[in-house]
This record gives C-alpha cells, sequence and structure tokens, in this order.
C-alpha cells in the first residue's frame, strides 16, 4: 500500500509528461520581452479546507446529539422547530447540500465496487452517523438535521390524512429507488439521487427547469401531503426506516402512563401514530396465521421473480451509462455520424478510440448490469415480501405509540398529551 | 404472565435485529474505510482531455459557470493575430466587439511592447464556453484553458458537467492539488 501511494504520483507525473510532449503545441515561442515585462499570476483560488469539512461533520453530529437529547429528555417541539431551521439553514443554503447523508449512499456503493474510487472520511462520516443514531435514538436525523426533510416539514399547513393501504404500498417505493441508486452508483453509471434531487436547487436559488418544477411541486404538495419525498422517494429514509424500527431508545408520546384520551391520534401530520389494538382488530387478525404463513412461503419465489424481471431489462437499464448509449447510438444509426450538432458522436471520432474498444467497454458494463439488476430486482422482491408478511403481523399495543420506522421524531405529537411528567 | 412471556420475545427479537444491525453498520464502515483517504476530493478539468464542447458553460448548477478560462501566461506566444481573441475573418486586429472571439468581452488585450500584446481573462465575466480555448489551441499555443475555479464551485458529490462532458475530461482530483493547469503540472493531484 505504502509503495503504491509513492509509486502512483510518479507514475502520474511520467504520463502527464508524456502527454504534455505529445500536446506541446509551441507553434510561437515565448517572448523574450525587452520592457522588463513580469508575468502576471495565473489566478487558482483555493478550495474550502479540509478543516472545514470535518467542521461540518462535527456540526452534524451535534445537531444529532441536540435532537436527540430534545426527542427523548427535553421533549420539547418548539426547540426542535428551531434547530430544524439552523440546519436547513446552514446544510441547505449555506452549505448548498453537497455533501448530504442521502447522496452519501452512492459513494459508498461506488467504492465498493471501483476500487480506484475512494471515499473521504467525511463521507463515510455523513453515511454512517445517521444511520448509528437512528439505531439509538430513531429518526433524528430526519427531524432536524436533513436539509430536505427540514424543508418539507417546515411547508406542511394543512396535512390530509393519507389511507393507510395507500401509505404503506407507496412505502415500498424508497426501497425501489434504493435498489436502482446503488446499481447505477455501483456500476459507476450515475448519481441518480443527486441527479433528481427535487430541493438542492431551491438551496442554491438555481437549477434546471424540470428540477426547479419538481422542487416546487413538492413543497406544494408537501403543504397537504406532509413529507412526500421523506414517506415515498427517500432512499436513505429506508435505511432509517429499518434502522430506527430497532432502535433503543425512541420518542414516546406520552412523558408517563398512557390515559387513552386520543388527543394524540391526529396530530402526526406523517400517519406515523399507531392506534392501540382493539378486540375487535385483533379478532379480525384471527385465522390470517395462514395468510403470514403463505406469503412467508411466497418470499423465495418473489425474490427469484424480482431478480428475473430486473434482470430482463438490463440492456435498456444499462443505456443510462454513456458509453453504452454511445454503441447503441452508433450501430443502430450509423448515419448518425454525419450530424454535425450531436456533440458526444463527434467527440468520439475525433478521440483515439475506435469503435471496437467502444463496443468492448458497453459489452462490460452491460455485463455487469446483468448481474447487478439481478440482486437489484431479488432486493425489491424481498422488500415486496416482507411487505406483504408485514400486512399479517399485529402487535398488542395498549397505548397510543409512534411507529418507529415511518416517526420522523419531529415531536409534534408531544404538544397534545396532556400527561405531565410526573417528577419522582 | 402469558403477556409478560410475549413482550419478553418480541424485546428478544429486537435486540437481536439491533445487534445484527450494529455489526453490520460497523461492517460497511470498516470496509468503506479499507477504500478511503484523508483527504478531500474537488472537481477538475484535464486541459489536455478538453474539447472545448461549450457544455461548460452551459451545464453547471451555477450560472455563471464555475468553469472559467485561465491564461498560462508562460506558454503565450504574446502574438498580435491572436486566435483566441479575434473572431475568424474579423474586419480589423482592434479591440471593437464585432471584433473579438469571445461573447462576453471577458479578455482584455493589452500592448506590452512591439509586437507583443497581453491577454487577460475577466473571471467576472468568463462563462467558461471554451470559444477562446479553442481558438488559441487551433491557431496558436493553446495558453488558454478552462478550469474549475474553487472559490466559486459548490463541490456538487457528482458534477454536472462531468456527466455532460463528451470527452470525459472532467474527473476528481485531491484537494490539495486542485488545479491541473497547463505548463505547470506541479501538483500532486491524481485521477481517479
Amino acid at each position: 500500500m505504502k509503495h503504491i501511494t509513492i509509486i502512483l504520483p510518479v507514475l502520474l507525473l511520467l504520463a502527464i509528461a508524456i502527454t504534455d510532449q505529445s500536446h506541446a503545441q509551441q507553434r510561437f515561442p515565448a517572448p523574450e520581452f525587452e520592457s522588463g515585462y513580469e508575468y502576471p499570476e495565473v489566478a487558482a483560488p483555493e478550495p474550502r479546507t479540509l478543516a472545514l469539512e470535518y467542521v461540518d461533520v462535527m456540526v452534524l453530529l451535534g445537531f444529532m446529539l441536540l435532537t436527540s437529547w430534545l426527542v427523548i429528555r427535553k421533549r420539547s417541539r418548539q426547540w426542535i422547530l428551531w434547530l430544524s431551521v439552523l440546519a436547513l439553514l446552514y446544510f441547505g443554503f449555506w452549505k448548498g447540500g453537497c455533501i448530504c447523508a442521502v447522496g452519501s449512499l452512492q459513494n459508498m456503493a461506488l467504492s465498493f465496487s471501483d476500487p480506484s474510487y475512494a471515499v473521504s472520511y467525511t463521507v463515510i462520516a455523513f453515511f454512517m452517523l445517521p444511520l448509528a443514531f437512528s439505531l439509538a435514538f430513531g429518526r433524528v436525523f430526519c427531524a432536524s438535521a436533513c436539509p430536505l426533510g427540514v424543508i418539507q416539514d417546515l411547508v406542511v399547513i394543512n396535512p390530509v390524512r393519507v389511507p393507510v393501504w395507500i401509505q404503506r404500498s407507496l412505502g415500498i417505493f424508497p426501497f425501489v429507488y434504493l435498489a436502482l441508486a446503488v446499481l447505477y452508483a455501483a456500476t459507476g453509471t450515475d448519481f441518480i439521487i443527486c441527479r433528481y434531487d427535487p430541493f438542492v436547487g431551491i438551496f442554491r436559488m438555481g437549477a434546471e427547469f424540470h428540477l426547479v418544477i419538481l422542487g416546487i411541486s413538492f413543497l406544494l404538495i408537501g403543504m397537504f401531503v406532509a413529507r412526500p419525498y421523506c414517506r415515498f422517494v427517500c432512499p436513505y429514509g429506508a435505511l432509517l426506516k429499518v434502522t430506527s424500527m430497532f432502535s433503543k431508545y425512541h420518542l414516546s408520546i406520552t412523558p408517563a402512563q398512557c390515559i387513552q384520551c386520543k388527543l394524540c391520534s391526529g396530530s402526526c401530520p406523517f400517519g406515523a401514530i399507531e392506534k392501540p389494538t382493539t378486540g375487535k382488530l385483533m379478532d379480525d387478525m384471527k385465522g390470517r396465521s395462514g395468510k403470514f404463513l403463505l406469503y412467508a412461503a411466497l418470499i423465495p419465489l418473489l425474490v427469484l421473480v424480482g431478480g428475473l424481471t430486473l434482470s430482463s431489462a438490463h440492456v435498456f437499464l444499462a443505456k443510462a451509462h454513456p458509453d453504452v448509449y454511445l454503441a447503441h447510438l452508433l450501430i443502430e444509426e450509423p448515419a448518425i455520424i454525419n450530424d454535425p450538432d450531436n456533440l458526444d458522436v463527434q467527440t468520439f471520432l475525433a478521440s483515439d478510440r475506435t469503435l471496437e474498444e467502444l463496443v468492448v467497454s458497453a459489452g462490460e458494463i452491460q455485463a455487469t448490469f446483468r448481474t447487478g439488476t439481478r440482486y437489484a430486482g431479488a432486493f425489491i422482491g424481498l422488500v415486496a415480501g416482507l411487505f406483504l408478511v408485514s400486512q399479517y403481523v399485529v402487535r398488542r399495543r395498549t397505548d397510543y405509540e409512534p411507529n418507529r420506522g415511518d416517526c420522523y421524531s419531529c415531536g409534534r405529537c408531544i404538544r397534545y398529551c396532556p400527561v405531565q411528567k410526573q417528577d419522582a | 404472565m402469558e403477556r409478560k412471556k410475549t413482550k419478553s420475545r418480541r424485546e428478544f427479537i429486537i435486540s437481536s435485529m439491533r445487534f445484527g444491525m450494529v455489526l453490520s453498520l460497523g461492517g460497511v464502515g470498516g470496509l468503506a474505510f479499507r477504500n478511503s483517504t484523508k483527504e478531500q476530493w474537488v472537481w477538475q478539468i484535464d486541459p489536455f482531455k478538453c474539447s472545448w464542447c461549450g457544455r461548460c458553460a452551459t451545464h453547471c448548477v451555477l450560472n455563471p459557470s464555475a468553469v472559467k478560462c485561465v491564461h498560462a501566461y508562460e506558454l503565450c506566444g504574446y502574438c498580435d493575430l491572436c486566435g483566441g481573441y479575434l473572431i475568424p475573418g474579423h474586419s480589423a486586429r482592434s479591440t471593437a466587439a464585432e471584433n473579438q472571439l469571445c461573447p462576453t468581452a471577458a479578455i482584455e488585450r493589452k500592448f506590452i511592447e512591439e509586437p507583443y500584446y497581453e491577454y487577460k481573462i475577466n473571471e467576472d465575466l468568463c462563462i467558461g464556453c471554451a470559444k477562446c480555448a479553442e481558438g488559441c489551441s487551433a491557431f496558436g499555443n493553446g495558453s488558454l484553458h478552462l478550469q474549475v475555479m474553487h472559490h466559486l464551485c459548490v463541490n456538487c458529490n457528482e458534477c454536472a458537467i462531468a456527466r455532460a462532458c463528451p470527452s470525459d475530461a472532467i474527473s476528481r482530483v485531491k484537494a490539495s492539488g486542485p488545479y491541473l493547469m497547463k505548463g505547470d503540472f506541479t501538483s500532486d493531484g491524481g485521477e481517479t
């Protein structure tokens, strides 16, 4: 390893020196000035220092520690709200959105599949910290550290109750998106989460037109369907949902004994409060254990079907890779080489690469996609199977409780609970 | 008694799942550290790969683009007839707007001594369209070239220009060597 760090820069310098000579176009010799003219300095402003990147990690850590304390001990919606506004200003509008935990999962995926793609410590920290906190305290990252979540949380005005079956069914999509994002990142094709991030354009006050429209529509919908991106799209939220289900500590609606007053039942805009299981519900569930077993037995089949279905689309999915796209284009429409406006084709024709090399490269990428789509499809099948099975699991619940997977720890419900904390 | 038993079973499942997740999270983190670096990455253009397509001006998330033209003065011939400054078929070798190749008149031409002229980029006006870099490479020494300016670049996780670049000229370089200037490769930045 140590040798590589020494050899690599030397090789690189050598390679650069060679290309330098081959590209040297000193058509006109450098002048010999007689007037004592000196070369002006070439402008090369330094990038953000490494220290500031570590400050970001510390700020993230600080935000989540403070939120955990506010959610579990202090139990104050007001404080969580102000903290979330600060996070929106710092991570969103000041930093411009990158690097964020949601996008970092793609860097992680690419670094696992491509040994030449090294991730920085900051990226690892941004990926790991929210998940670790979620295992300990629930989704405190979503509450007031994620700028994407907070911007939606602030526009919740008149949330409507989404029917449970719609909410649960749409809740599968984040897992599908996660599988596709990992597939595209690991094959080195694209970072689709970043590319179709609806809010980053708002943070930077500028983006492509269709993304601005997407961002504004998400915010408009978000006034009535609270946090639509978090609930039905966010792929990192899918990971947080799973870890949060098994969290050690979590926000509780009531500070002491629940008195079954039902005041909190309508307080959650995200439909994340679970009702107590009544006798009727338990009766309904009786005799359903057969279905539970049936769907559990179906899981391997779903995994297989998922893998086969998605891998049958691997040629289409691989076209997102520029090499595959270009190879398809050149083979299917050879006349395109006469189109002077097609920059990709013209640049390829002017380069040293031959069509054979391009086709070989495209073939390799397609083969990677065939394997990748099998895994991604199998994963989607597994999630679908677990979703079906979970419909027939009923937990005996005596109180109103937050659903640990869906709860963003925003603290709205705390305000509705009339029970006072008893000083021991 | 019955209730208590169910509850403890559920708790057992939850805590063992949690334990498994802590382990897998630790495993993912540990594996990630094996392919990690202390350094930060920034985006940069390799001027020798650049094909002056003009997408740097249009595809950056910023408007105007964080890509600007820089001038490697030591490579410049200081010509009077400059392929990067004057539009092909110019009527006169002057600073008149109709003779300039640059759409925003961002290149300032200054007389130094007979017969040499200095060409300086006004960064505030430059949009990174690469017209001058193309002209300079076609007719001159190629001293005008594009670079990502790091005081402007927001360092997106995936550079929107890199995705659109037809010649694959944009890659991540280490923040300790953030520029790939022509005529100056003293930086230890590397491609990935």
